[in-house]
């Protein structure tokens, strides 16, 4: 990322975006405006080309999807696994839980556990996002998401054993 | 016209006909032979004219008055399409980032022509269009070479096209008072009120074209093509006209009308007019040529080379200056001035109307000669700036070999 990129236009012919890359070589990409583009290679002074490809508009598609689609993949299988790892349950809170009738805020229940309440579910009604200083009470049920473990450690917390 | 009466009408549109036809057949051949042997096509048009002109090889006569009327249009419409390839905010950040750049450029190669032409006795009136003849770079060849040559991504290529966008800007104050002056043709009172009504119209044309710009591409759609196409010739030729009614010359009105086109508009309109332009400019230099004679071109040689010498250094100078301020190192600097020494369409766009206008009839030829011979100088030199740094290098590590071969003599 931060990647530094710069643009130089070109005054009737469209605009030259180039890239230093990690090796100290450069890459541009000229587009013209009749959506014709070309692939620059700078040479070792870094001012001028050392080669040139003219690609169509066709062509320049298939390139970028071609360096692209590794990229995407990527940040799929990284979502698809953060999912797998992501948990989602309606914890209930008893009687006997030491937070009835105390606020969301006590339970310090992200500091301590990492995982988040994102609603409280009471007498069928949804309190989305609560505050820390919303009251909770016996029998709401507590939509949290986290870990397993995560989610775990917070259902022993709200009962008073954790 | 087909239908005209008259056995004589019939047999002129005949020739008019075939005259048209084998023209425009013989700039085909030669365009693609100039694609074939990836030179630009100008200088070959420019050759095709004096191969068919007076004294030339074949006679043309049926077609003359197609001929002129086309050529008006095609300077018409080179300049539309100059205006709309660049919009209003390209324009202005040009002059505030290179306005120095500019005026070098102007002083550097606008005062040799003149000198020169002084020198040969040509008189002030040949001397002010001389200047223009050698200050001005041709945007058309340049940025067809530079494309060609794989170089649009170079650093210095910004600073190149920044030099031509303002000579282009410039010619709109240049071309009306030059036109004043060649109309003028009096005393001094003349002369400055000429000018004065130049200037003045350009100016309003000038303010009209930024400040209403967005009115004036309200009044077109970019979704129909051909609606498009009527309208912006029209409105082009219509105030080119009127421009030159008022002795502004036309080709400034039409440029100015392509500056005050923008966006979605002005890019439908430079693809439904580009083909228009191609066969209308592609008449206007085989006319210019034509009405060179080639018997005159051997005379005007000499000049033409003295010139060419003067100004081509000039550019080079020019342009190495121009890389220099955008922190281009030296071969780029060598690359950018090499660039700027094709003259081209402007160059011609002026001889063609001094000449016209009856100053000095050795302009046309030197002119002829002159955009010629840089353009063929540039094709030739384009590569010399980066195969010299290639041999210097090469050099530069083989006496590094040859020195550490040497023994140590301490060791």
């Amino acid at each position: 990322m931060g990647l530094e990129i710069i643009s130089r236009v070109l005054p009737g012919i469209g605009v030259c975006q180039e890239v230093p890359l990690h090796g100290g070589r450069r890459v541009g990409i000229v587009t013209r405006r009749n959506g014709q583009r070309e692939i620059v290679v700078y040479d070792e002074d870094g001012d001028g080309a050392a080669a040139t490809v003219s690609l169509n508009e066709d062509e320049a598609n298939v390139v970028a999807e071609l360096l692209g689609a590794p990229q995407l993949m990527v940040r799929l299988a990284d979502l698809q696994r953060q999912a797998d790892d992501v948990v989602t349950e309606q914890l209930p809170l008893s009687a006997e839980s030491p937070y009835d009738g105390r606020a969301l805020g006590d339970t310090q229940a992200r500091t301590r556990t990492g995982a988040s309440i994102v609603a409280v579910l009471r007498h069928g009604t949804t309190h989305p996002s609560p505050g820390p200083e919303f009251t909770l009470h016996a029998g709401d049920l507590i939509v949290s998401v986290g870990t397993r473990e995560g989610l775990d450690h917070l259902a022993r917390l709200l009962d008073g054993s954790g | 016209m087909v239908l005209a009466s008259g056995n004589g009408s019939a047999a002129h549109t005949a020739t008019l006909l075939v005259e048209i036809g084998a023209i425009l057949f013989a700039l085909g051949v030669i365009g693609r032979v100039a694609k074939k042997l990836r030179i630009p096509v100008i200088p070959l048009y420019l050759l095709a004219g004096l191969f068919f002109g007076q004294g030339g090889v074949v006679k043309l006569e049926a077609s003359e008055d197609f001929l002129s009327i086309s050529s008006e249009i095609g300077v018409v419409l080179l300049l539309v399409m100059l205006g709309l390839e660049y919009s209003a905010g390209e324009l202005l950040s040009s002059v505030r980032t290179q306005a120095p750049i500019g005026l070098l450029d102007g002083v550097a190669n606008a005062i040799p022509g003149a000198v020169i032409a002084l020198v040969a006795g040509w008189g002030g009136l040949a001397a002010v269009a001389l200047a223009g003849v050698t200050w001005v770079s041709s945007s058309g060849v340049i940025a067809k070479m530079l494309g060609d040559l794989g170089r649009l991504g170079n650093r210095e290529v910004p600073s190149v096209l920044g030099v031509l966008v303002l000579e282009d800007l410039a010619m709109a104050l240049y071309l009306p008072l030059l036109t004043a002056l060649l109309v003028a043709d009096g005393g001094a009172s003349t002369v400055i009120v000429a000018v004065l009504v130049a200037t003045g119209t350009v100016g309003l044309i000038l303010v009209v074209a930024t400040r209403f710009g967005t009115t004036v591409t309200k009044m077109f759609s970019a979704d129909d093509p051909e609606p498009l196409l009527l309208g912006v010739l029209g409105l082009t030729l219509l105030v080119a006209g009127l421009a030159d009614q008022l002795k502004v010359s036309a080709a400034v009105g039409a440029f100015l009308v392509g500056i005050a086109l923008s966006g979605a508009v002005a890019e439908t309109a430079v693809e439904v007019l580009a083909p228009l332009r191609d066969l209308f400019a592609a008449v206007f230099f085989v006319t210019f040529g034509l009405s060179t004679s080639p018997g005159t071109l051997l005379p005007a040689f000499p000049l033409a080379i003295l010139l060419v010498v003067v100004t081509s250094a000039t550019k080079v100078g020019t342009g190495y200056v121009a890389a220099r301020r955008v922190g281009v190192k030296r071969r780029g600097r060598w690359r950018a001035g090499v660039a700027l020494i094709p003259r081209g369409e402007f160059s011609v766009v002026i001889a063609s109307l001094a000449v016209t206008a009856g100053v000095e009839p050795e302009l046309g030829p030197v002119t002829a000669c002159y955009v010629l011979l840089t353009i063929a100088v540039a094709a030739a030199v384009q590569k010399l700036p980066d195969r010299l740094a290639a041999e210097a290098r090469w050099s530069r590590s083989a006496r590094r070999e040859r020195r550490s071969r040497v023994p140590d003599p301490t060791g």
